[in-house]
């Protein structure tokens, strides 16, 4: 076969992958993707049933333990205001007040209390705390 | 004192950095060597003062000198000397200081190598290292100094973070920061190299060593890292694909395919863009790795918060973005190959896949990553895709680069013939397909088809490596009539490049299997244990035999004592507890805030070739809180009292009279702690046995071992140097002939 039209076909097989992928990607990011919030969007747009990304840190004198479930509050990074999180699972050793966490979270019919979603919890890693960022 | 020093120290070194970059240009635009050669010293001039500069910031940490304001919130009297060494690089400040401290070092390392060589490329490539090194040295200055100080300096400092009490902190860091340092090397020279159109292969041999040595740093890094969250954390995984993982990943996988591709350019003269892209890829990844960290622009649980670092930043990468691009554009004419690819079958096309296929991976976890923003961007609201999306992805990609790192050893260059395909794939594809069958049989993993392939293809690598280091030591022998290990070290020692990569294969295969075994057939268990309550765990009996409790000067501990059995058979016993450091918020009370600090876990862990039993206590001190409360009534009262009593007299009769007051608070806080024992109550615990894992940490040695051999220098023959600086010296002047001084 002609040199440059081997080049052609391999171009267009590796573009047609690429595009693939690509595609792929896209289809998969806005379909399988939470939005992610503070404590105040989340308060503003939560539905019942959806899951949401819950970004911010952790109340102090807010935690407290109810069996195997953590009680806690996450607060909007800029404004005074928290909601609270009912979360079982693991707790990763940084969890503490003041630091920055994420959940995974969803609002329960006919409760002010947002639940985790198990094992969703992440928190700041320790070599990145920086006490201001927690206030 | 010498907080005033550093920062004069860092001015100077902005001054010599911005006079080094102008130098070198202009010695080399107007072919005046002693300007070049300036520009250069320059670079060691850096390295000098900001070796000075370290030094007085590790002395500030040594001394506990609480002035600094870095010290002050990073260390502590008691933290321990080991910690306060690593103590300066768990802060923005820190951090930075050692960017440009390593950046200095390594430049003056590879121009000082380089100075009779690339004698065009090397003081564009000085300005360009320079440019960085004034880019990190302006931010340490102006916006995270780490010689800003206090006039009230307190009494005591913040401490270190319990977690980062690990030895891996003492090189987990540093190791990445190299890495990313590191990777500015071939970005300057491929820089250096655009500019001047000197585009053969000279400058990819004078910095392939650097690129190999940033590769394995911060490939050692990314693993260290994997390993601390293992062992360290207390949530029983390796890798959460966060964005700073993610970060340090992606110039990984990019000097992964750079390094692989320009022995296609060696060899025969191709893919002189693709080279030069990667190159330059790498190191705006690097940079774009410590913007992830340093600007806080998305929500990972690694990056630094309510930093100011983030518009700098982006303004560097738009310089080096555009700037790349740019160059290779204005460059494309002489950037085509000297050779086409002869076949699909051969070497040079799988190396081509690999790339590819390694690019992907970079592509998905950048997209990935960077999903949030680019939501936001398009759609107004940030939408995460989180850990679950990568799996799709990566995973196939995974398969096909372990495939690959199988057949890439023993396929020929140019055209594969039908006798080389039955000589050298035979043995490794029947090892592999053995393997599948064996599993299938076995039964388990015809569940998990990922896994499986991955053992198969695994073993494919492991057979084709063994295959190639075995021939290579029979041939050998077949001429020198060595003994076998002599005949293997010899072989592996004249071509250490070639046999340290095919180590390398290896250990990426035993980690890839490691990876896939742990991630597909990992049980785990979250339960609620009473003391002598048993829990069952893929076949374990994990018995909660007692509760431990310890309070000693630094933190009080809440453990277990837990009896490992299988079939009757006891297995081990394993400990595990989580520890509480004192709190410094005073709101908790006198007592409470010896209950309510920061937490580290003991993780039990019985690791094994075959399987590690992994468990953490979660335990709830609820049940203390009434005794908690009522020591913090009498002390607070006790306290108040004494204080009033004692105010006009002075500190040391102050303590005096406040010391039996502490041994009672001591006394009252074991007996506290020990009612966790003589009143047990029900305790969390996320029990895990996990297959494998050993395999990850044994990979990640061999790959480093691998990466060694490949990095090691060996003596090149005297007759060999004087050949090549002879060559050097005929084909590359100083400087452009026709500005060649008189």
């Amino acid at each position: 076969m002609d040199p440059s039209r081997k080049r052609a076909i391999r171009l267009v097989v590796a573009l047609t992958a690429a595009l693939l992928l690509a595609a792929a990607l896209v289809y998969i990011s806005f379909n399988a993707g939470r939005r992610e919030v503070t404590a105040s969007q989340l308060l503003r747009v939560a539905k019942p049933g959806q899951s949401y990304i819950l970004a911010g840190t952790v109340l102090t004198g807010s935690v407290r333990r109810d069996g195997a479930a953590l009680l806690f509050r996450i607060r909007d990074p800029k404004l005074h205001l928290s909601v609270p999180v009912r979360y079982t699972g693991a707790v990763p050793d940084p969890f503490a007040a003041g630091r920055a966490v994420m959940v995974t979270v969803q609002e329960q019919p006919a409760s002010s209390t947002f639940v985790g979603e198990q094992n969703s919890l992440t928190t700041k890693c320790p070599s990145k705390y920086q006490a201001q960022a927690a206030t | 004192m010498m907080a005033p020093v550093g920062r004069t120290l860092l001015i100077l070194g902005l001054l010599v950095a911005a006079y080094g970059v102008v130098a070198s240009i202009y010695g080399a635009r107007a072919g005046k060597r002693e300007w070049v050669d300036s520009g250069r010293r320059s670079v060691y001039a850096l390295a000098g003062l900001m070796t000075i500069a370290w030094v007085i910031v590790e002395a500030a940490f040594l001394r506990s000198d609480f002035s600094f304001n870095v010290v002050a919130s990073h260390s502590s009297t008691t933290t321990p000397t080991f910690y306060k060494l690593a103590a300066p690089w768990s802060s923005q400040e820190g951090s930075l200081l050692l960017w440009v401290w390593l950046m200095s070092l390594w430049s003056s390392l590879v121009l000082s190598l380089t100075r009779r060589r690339v004698r065009e490329i090397a003081p564009y490539a000085t300005a360009v290292l320079l440019g960085f090194a004034a880019f990190f040295t302006s931010l340490a200055a102006f916006f995270a100094n780490p010689f800003a100080t206090t006039s009230t300096p307190p009494a005591e400092g913040s401490g270190l973070d319990p977690l980062l009490l690990h030895p891996s902190m003492m090189i987990h860091p540093p190791m990445l920061y190299s890495g990313y340092t590191l990777l500015a090397i071939p970005f300057a020279f491929g820089v250096g190299a655009l500019i001047t159109g000197r585009l053969n292969v000279e400058w990819i041999s004078v910095t392939r060593r650097f690129a190999l040595a940033a590769w394995l740093f911060l490939g050692i890094g990314i693993v260290l890292g994997a390993r601390w969250s293992y062992t360290e954390l207390g949530w029983g995984g390796y890798w959460a694909w966060d964005p700073v993982e993610n970060a340090a990943l992606m110039p990984w996988l990019c000097t992964t395919a750079f390094i692989h591709s320009i022995m296609i350019q060696e060899k025969r003269g191709m893919l002189k863009v693709w080279n030069v892209s990667l190159v330059l890829a790498s190191g705006t990844l690097a940079i774009l790795g410590t913007f992830l960290v340093r600007s806080g622009v998305l929500d990972s649980i690694h990056a630094f918060g309510a930093s100011t670092l983030g518009v700098p930043f982006v303004l560097l990468l738009t310089v080096m973005i555009v700037a790349a691009i740019g160059l290779v554009l204005w460059r494309r004419n002489q950037l085509r190959a000297e050779a086409q690819l002869d076949s699909l079958l051969s070497r040079e096309a799988v190396f081509l896949l690999q790339n590819m296929v390694l690019l992907a991976m970079v592509f998905v976890i950048f997209w990935i990553t960077f999903f949030p923003l680019i939501s936001e961007a398009l759609t107004g609201t940030k939408v995460s895709v989180g850990p679950p999306a990568f799996r799709p992805f990566i995973v196939p990609l995974a398969l096909v680069l372990v495939a690959l790192a199988g057949i890439g050893p023993i396929i020929a260059w140019r055209r594969v013939t039908a006798a080389n395909l039955r000589r050298s794939f035979t043995l490794p594809v029947l090892a592999g397909v053995a393997t599948a069958v064996v599993l299938l049989l076995a039964g388990g993993a015809g569940a998990r088809p990922f896994a499986l392939a991955m053992f198969a293809l695994g073993t494919f690598v492991l057979a084709s490596v063994v295959q190639e280091l075995w021939r290579g030591a029979a041939a050998r022998r077949a001429m020198t009539r060595e003994s076998p290990p002599l005949a293997l070290l010899r072989v592996v020692r004249r071509n250490h490049r070639r046999y340290g990569g095919y180590i390398v294969h290896a250990g990426l295969a035993v980690l890839l299997i490691g990876v896939a075994a742990s991630s597909s057939f990992q049980h785990s268990r979250d339960v609620l244990l009473k003391p002598g309550q048993s829990a069952r765990v893929d076949g374990y009996l994990i018995r909660y035999v007692r509760p431990t409790a310890a309070a000693t000067a630094q933190k009080i501990s809440f453990g277990a004592v837990l009896a490992v059995s299988r079939g009757g058979r006891h297995v081990t016993t394993l400990r595990t507890a989580r520890g509480f450091y004192p709190s410094q918020d005073p709101t908790q009370g006198p007592i409470g805030r010896f209950f309510d600090g920061e937490a580290d876990s003991d993780v039990g862990l019985r690791a094994g070739l075959t399987k590690d039993i992994w468990m953490v206590a979660n335990p709830d001190l609820t049940p203390l809180k009434g005794l908690i409360d009522q020591g913090n009534r009498v002390f607070s009262a006790e306290l108040t009292q004494t204080m009033t009593r004692v105010a006009k007299n002075s500190l040391a009769q102050q303590q005096a009279a406040l010391a039996p007051l502490w041994q009672l608070r001591d006394q009252a806080i074991t007996e506290i702690a020990a009612r966790y024992v003589t009143h047990p109550w029900p305790v969390e615990f996320l029990l895990i046995v996990d297959p494998l894992v050993t395999w990850i940490w044994l990979g990640a040695i061999i790959i480093a071992g691998g990466g060694l051999i490949a990095l090691w220098p060996v003596p090149v023959p005297l007759w060999r140097r004087v050949r090549a600086e002879r060559r050097a010296r005929a084909t590359a002047s100083p400087v452009s002939p026709a500005r060649e001084p008189a």
